[in-house]
């Protein structure tokens, strides 16, 4: 059984009198510990399909199975819920709170799951040890480069040890050598057997993960999947 | 997601922003401190009316007044008798709900010299002994009259300490108290010999000062004597009791009255009759029981009436009752203007803050722990206003003492400052709750894109 099974999922959006369809009957398989890109030019539904696949939004119609639990209809209680223990985030902006220290930063979804103390301080250090931050624990986001936040934010989204992690475009806001640094440590990140979700615009980017979803109009328009077409894991190009 | 934490970023983000929490809670500062503030006063006031009516006698204690005729019985008019002796006699043989009756016939605008030396009392009155136990009198020194004085007219008077003062010299003058027990004095020219002389009496207040100044030493007089400030020292009841004189029932009748009234004609009505009910639960019964005695004996007109210090001891209450309420609903206001402030500010905060509540609820921060925090951070704004509050109303009230030392000195009472803190708390708590309730309903993908 997939870590995660979409079938015949929708998203409508009514803007005055009109239908906006974001998501198009898109139907999906993802495996634990798959390494995957979804691509598409802004507008084309990929963000969408990120929040829905990361319980950030319902879908209009369709199911959603997220590690052997229906979610379609979860109240947003509930969707809180699976966020904080099953799936992890870092974004473009790498949105950490100015306030808190780095540890503190990462601190923060444990807080919400209501891990005591003492626990709370030993896994965020490990997280941290896990992206090589260990040693600027105590700053803040505003004394730490881009790539150093970026890595805390990486460190926040495993601090729980989530099932899946979401990366929406996670270099954008990083300069190439940076960014190239980020996506080396999500591929191995992966190669220690995590499920990590790529959403990006950039092609040159999706070229890292074996398995491409291209997401045009609201629907897959094209995929790569090497474990099904049984080509070679490290595919050149994408069409 | 626990309490404590809630309550700690709360802290740390009104931390954060200092002086603007600092204003916000001026509202809620100014609020409590008015409100404890207005408490001890008004609780200095209750303290010093109750003092004053506890030294007037208890509530036990009844006075029979004149009054006019009724209007149906207005033709009747000049036959009313008015109160005499024959009410005293009366009440004291057949009135058993009655204790204790005290006749007193007074004489005004009385002037008593010794030498050079001459004071107005605030009263100068004819009494019999049931006079102590009525008006809570304590002899100090010497005796009070007997039966003998009484029966002789005696030429006798039992004095408060303030008419030694004025005629011997107070004690904080001359040093040691004078007893002038077997002294003469005038009454209207009239020789009398003092045989008993009251304690002195004074407010709480007044015996700390008094205290304070004996620890003081004395301080040189400069330049001539003098009198310094002009009102009477201490509260009016004191003052009253202090100013005293007695004379036996039948010296006053004899000496002052018989010879006097209008057209040589001598007027037998008293001043004054004192009853005290035997037991203040029958307080009705004896009423009734004193009111049917005096109909009888004044042939069916009423031209008397009762007071009972119940109704001044309500007086006293509602005055305090008046003034807390207002008080209170000044305190009340500036409480609600606070509030205000602090909704207006957690909707400001929350609003700068869109962004970071939407990374919360992506990393699993559920609606209600939003608002939870949000809430606390509301009660905590309001919870240090009102510590600040207690702060400044203690300061305050140590200024209000400061500049009146002397009358009813303000308490700070616990309930008042319970009472504070629970209010504002609430209105931290209401004031809290739309911007809460804002910040609980965010949609996490808006408020993550949001700039």
């Amino acid at each position: 059984m997939a870590l995660l099974e979409l079938r015949n999922v929708s998203k409508i959006y009514r803007l005055g009198g009109e239908e906006i369809r974001a998501l198009d009957d898109v139907s999906l398989d993802i495996d634990e510990g798959q390494f995957i890109s979804i691509i598409g030019p802004s507008g084309s539904g990929k963000s969408t399909l990120m929040h829905i696949l990361g319980c950030l939004d319902t879908p209009s119609t369709g199911t959603i199975r997220l590690d052997g639990m229906m979610i379609q209809d979860a109240s947003s209680r509930q969707l809180a819920q699976i966020r904080n223990r099953k799936i992890g985030f870092v974004f473009q902006f790498f949105n950490l709170l100015p306030k808190l220290n780095v540890l503190q930063n990462v601190e923060l979804p444990m807080i919400y799951s209501g891990i005591p103390a003492r626990q709370r301080r030993e896994q965020a250090m490990a997280a941290l040890r896990m992206v090589e931050m260990e040693n600027r624990a105590k700053h803040r986001p505003s004394q730490l480069s881009g790539g150093q936040q970026q890595r805390t934010a990486i460190a926040r989204a495993l601090v729980n040890d989530p099932k899946i992690v979401f990366a929406d475009e996670p270099t954008g806001n990083l300069d190439s050598h940076t960014g190239e640094l980020i996506l080396q440590m999500f591929s191995r990140l992966s190669r220690e057997g995590r499920t990590i979700i790529l959403v990006t615009h950039d092609p040159e980017i999706a070229a890292v993960t074996p398995r491409r979803i291209e997401i045009r109009d609201g629907r897959v328009a094209h995929q790569l999947d090497p474990t099904l077409a049984g080509l070679n894991r490290f595919p050149t190009a994408v069409s | 997601m626990h309490l404590l934490n809630a309550i700690l970023i709360g802290v740390k983000d009104i931390w954060g922003h200092k002086f603007r929490s600092l204003l916000t809670m001026l509202g809620i500062i100014l609020g409590v401190a008015s409100l404890v503030g207005m408490t001890a006063i008004v609780k200095g006031m209750e303290n010093g009316l109750k003092e004053a009516m506890i030294a007037m006698g208890g509530a036990d204690k009844v006075l029979i007044r004149d009054q006019p005729v009724p209007s149906h019985q207005e033709h009747l008019a000049e036959e009313a008798p008015g109160r005499t002796m024959v009410d005293v006699l009366a009440l004291r043989e057949s009135a058993p709900l009655i204790s204790l009756v005290s006749p007193e016939m007074s004489l005004n605008r009385v002037t008593i010299t010794r030498g050079d030396k001459s004071v107005n009392p605030s009263e100068c009155v004819g009494v019999w002994p049931a006079v102590l136990d009525m008006n809570l009198h304590t002899l100090a020194h010497g005796r009070f009259f007997t039966d003998l004085d009484e029966e002789n007219a005696s030429s006798v008077c039992v004095i408060g300490t303030g008419i030694r003062d004025e005629l011997f010299g107070a004690p904080d003058k001359t040093g040691t108290p004078i007893i002038p027990i077997g002294e003469v004095i005038q009454i209207q020219g009239q020789p009398f010999t003092i045989v008993g002389m009251f304690q002195h009496y004074e407010s709480e207040q007044e015996r700390r000062e008094r205290e304070f100044r004996q620890s003081q030493p004395l301080q040189e007089q400069t330049g001539p004597r003098r009198q310094r400030g002009w009102g009477r020292r201490g509260g009016w009841a004191f003052w009253r009791k202090n100013y005293t004189v007695y004379l036996p029932l039948n010296t006053m009748w004899i000496k002052f009255r018989s010879a006097g009234g209008t057209d040589n004609i001598p007027d037998p009505r008293l001043t004054d009759i004192d009853i005290k009910v035997a037991d203040i639960e029958q307080m009705e019964a004896a009423l009734q029981q004193a009111r049917n005695i005096l109909m009888t004996t004044h042939r069916g007109i009423e031209d008397f009436n009762f007071q009972t210090q119940e109704n001044q001891l309500e007086n006293i209450n509602r005055q305090i009752r008046n003034a807390r309420l207002s008080g209170g609903l000044i305190a009340a206001i500036s409480l609600i203007v606070g509030g205000i402030g602090i909704m207006n500010i957690m909707f400001a905060s929350i609003n700068e803050r869109i962004r970071e509540i939407g990374i919360c609820k992506a990393v699993g921060a559920t609606g209600t722990g939003i608002f939870v925090q949000v809430l606390m951070e509301s009660i905590v704004v309001s919870l240090l206003g009102a510590a600040l509050g207690l702060v400044v109303s203690f300061g305050f009230v140590q200024l209000l003492s400061s500049i009146s030392p002397t009358q009813n000195a303000p308490v700070i009472t616990h309930t008042a400052m319970i009472v504070a803190v629970i209010f504002s708390v609430a209105v931290g708590l209401v004031a809290g709750l739309f911007p809460a309730l804002k910040a609980a309903r965010l949609d996490p993908i808006e408020a993550l894109r949001y700039e």
